[in-house]
């Protein structure tokens, strides 16, 4: 099954990522494409630096934002395959951002592969 | 009345051992589809079937087997309809239900352990281990443990859908955790079947109780699924003597030792010496043990404080905390037990002062102090939160004892004003 292990922390988070936390996020990433169970891992700019767009009846809105109230932010996603919940939530654990964040996992419900919707 | 007693215990067997089978076959049928309400479907078509062709061309040799295989192809059946209907591409190495083609009908495997663990899994609501594991496991329905909750039947159906939906989205597999997740997880699944002893069972029965013996059959080396069983087994061995014949609740110390279940009593201790021998003490190894030697008719009460001491320190709760302030009192006298149980429930504050046992056993340690004007206002606050009908008209007479010595003492005007 594909999991999103989805990363949340506070914002505006403290500066830039500490190398330290950069070698942990780099010792992490190899380890899933050890396992090979990454399909894709992402960690996101600060959410003031993205941008909403709706499309409502033909009309494309852009905004800044959003800056909601939440205290907590998708900070990351980390895209993996494996054979159940409990492989995902090992993974998760294992993320350098659930010491400081908390990860969400959520399990994929379709994905576009080999140019085609599989489920 | 030997023939009505064997009837029943025949009849109660039966009945057991028709949960068993259901748990059983309902775990294989979901740990090969990952589907626990499309299993539930086709085991029920396979129930269906058999009460239309058993009667009429006999019971098969093997039961389960039948069902089991009528079960499978319904299960394979729906698959091939969901094949034609959807419009994506299926991976058959994937998606067949397949495994059940590995399946021994003639030596059908227990995977019940496996759907215990899915139901106390830590991505489950908590509140949903139990009824879960109820539904599933044992076969009760919506209706029966939604009564057992004090919940609409309506609303726990709604739930148990809910949960199960949620097994197979999230993918939560039907698998032994590895060695490092296991101890939590079998500490889960303790917790959720002690969840079925501490239920209202008038709506269950004592069927209900047999989830313990369940677990405990299924990892006979972990001593505290022992424990558990054993506790449960002797509570169930006196529920018979908690009431007297006239429906009125009976407190244990003066129960009649010849109404218990001796049976059940053995087989409690057959649990707990084998749990014994792993020299590895827990919670509900210590609370059975505390049963065993109430259920000797005169417990040692310095052997009992120990015990509730150990248990305070393995476990402590609320609960446990109420039964060592009784057992100090016994041991030490009423005095010791009610300081001690006042400094509990001002630790434990607005919780404590709506917990039953707590406010009954403060009211009985009042009343041997010769405390009765406050033991009959405690008894008031025990009173109105006491469910059980037995015990509600037991602590009723209590409180009117009281309320008499209270008023006798009055007017001997000894040492109390008007």
């Amino acid at each position: 099954m594909r999991y999103a292990l989805l990363m949340h922390h506070h914002e505006p988070a403290e500066g830039e990522l500490s190398a330290e936390a950069q070698r942990a996020f780099d010792v992490y990433a190899k380890a899933l494409q050890q396992a090979g169970v990454l399909l894709a891992a992402e960690v996101l700019q600060p959410m003031d630096a993205s941008t909403t767009v709706t499309n409502r009846d033909g009309a494309v809105q852009v905004q800044d934002g959003p800056f909601a109230a939440t205290k907590e932010a998708l900070a990351g996603v980390f895209l993996i395959d494996v054979p159940d919940l409990d492989a995902a939530i090992g993974w998760a654990g294992k993320c350098p951002g659930a010491q400081w964040g908390t990860m969400e996992i959520r399990p994929v419900a379709t994905s576009f592969v080999d140019g085609g919707w599989t489920r | 009345m030997d023939t009505l007693t064997s009837n029943s215990s025949s009849a109660r067997a039966a009945e057991l051992a028709a949960r068993d089978s259901y748990g059983r076959l309902l775990a294989l049928l979901s740990a090969a589809s990952h589907d626990v309400t499309a299993a539930e479907d086709a085991l029920g078509d396979a129930f269906e079937q058999a009460v239309r062709t058993w009667p009429v061309q006999g019971v098969p040799a093997t039961p389960d087997a039948w069902l089991l295989t009528v079960a499978r192809n319904r299960l394979r059946d729906r698959w091939r309809a969901a094949e034609y209907r959807r419009t994506l591409a299926l991976d058959p190495e994937r998606d067949a239900p397949i495994h059940l083609d590995d399946v021994d009908v003639d030596a059908i495997p227990d995977r019940r352990l496996e759907l215990m663990l899915v139901c106390a899994h830590p991505a489950i609501d908590r509140a949903m281990h139990t009824p879960l594991m109820l539904n599933t496991v044992l076969g009760f329905t919506a209706e029966q443990i939604g009564r057992a909750f004090s919940v609409p039947a309506a609303t726990m159906a709604t739930r148990l859908v809910r949960v199960k939906k949620r097994i197979r989205t999230t993918g939560i597999p039907f698998r032994l955790p590895d060695r490092d997740d296991l101890p939590p997880r079998m500490a889960a699944v303790l917790e959720a079947v002690y969840g079925a002893y501490v239920i209202d069972r008038t709506e269950t029965g004592p069927e209900a109780l047999h989830l313990a013996e369940v677990l405990a059959a299924l990892v006979p080396d972990d001593p505290e699924a022992r424990g558990l069983a054993a506790l449960v087994q002797l509570s169930a061995a006196r529920a018979v003597a908690r009431t007297g014949p006239d429906g009125r609740f009976v407190p244990l110390a003066d129960q009649d030792p010849a109404r218990w279940d001796r049976r059940l009593i053995g087989r409690a201790h057959e649990h707990l010496r084998a749990a014994h021998t792993h020299g590895r003490l827990g919670r509900f190894q210590v609370e059975a043990a505390i049963q065993a030697l109430h259920c000797t008719g005169s417990p040692e009460v310095r052997t009992l404080l120990d015990l509730h001491r150990i248990l305070q320190d393995l476990a402590p709760s609320l609960g446990g905390g109420v039964a060592l302030a009784a057992v100090t009192a016994e041991a030490e006298g009423p005095a010791s037990g009610l300081a001690r149980l006042d400094a509990l429930m001002s630790e434990a504050g607005e919780a404590a002062s709506r917990f039953q046992p707590a406010r009954a056993t403060r009211a009985h340690l009042l009343a041997s102090l010769g405390r009765h004007d406050e033991a009959v206002a405690e008894y008031e606050q025990a009173i109105a939160l006491t469910a059980d009908s037995a015990e509600r008209a037991h602590l009723r007479n209590l409180r009117a004892v009281e309320g008499s010595r209270h008023a006798a003492r009055n007017q001997q005007g000894s040492y109390r004003g008007p």
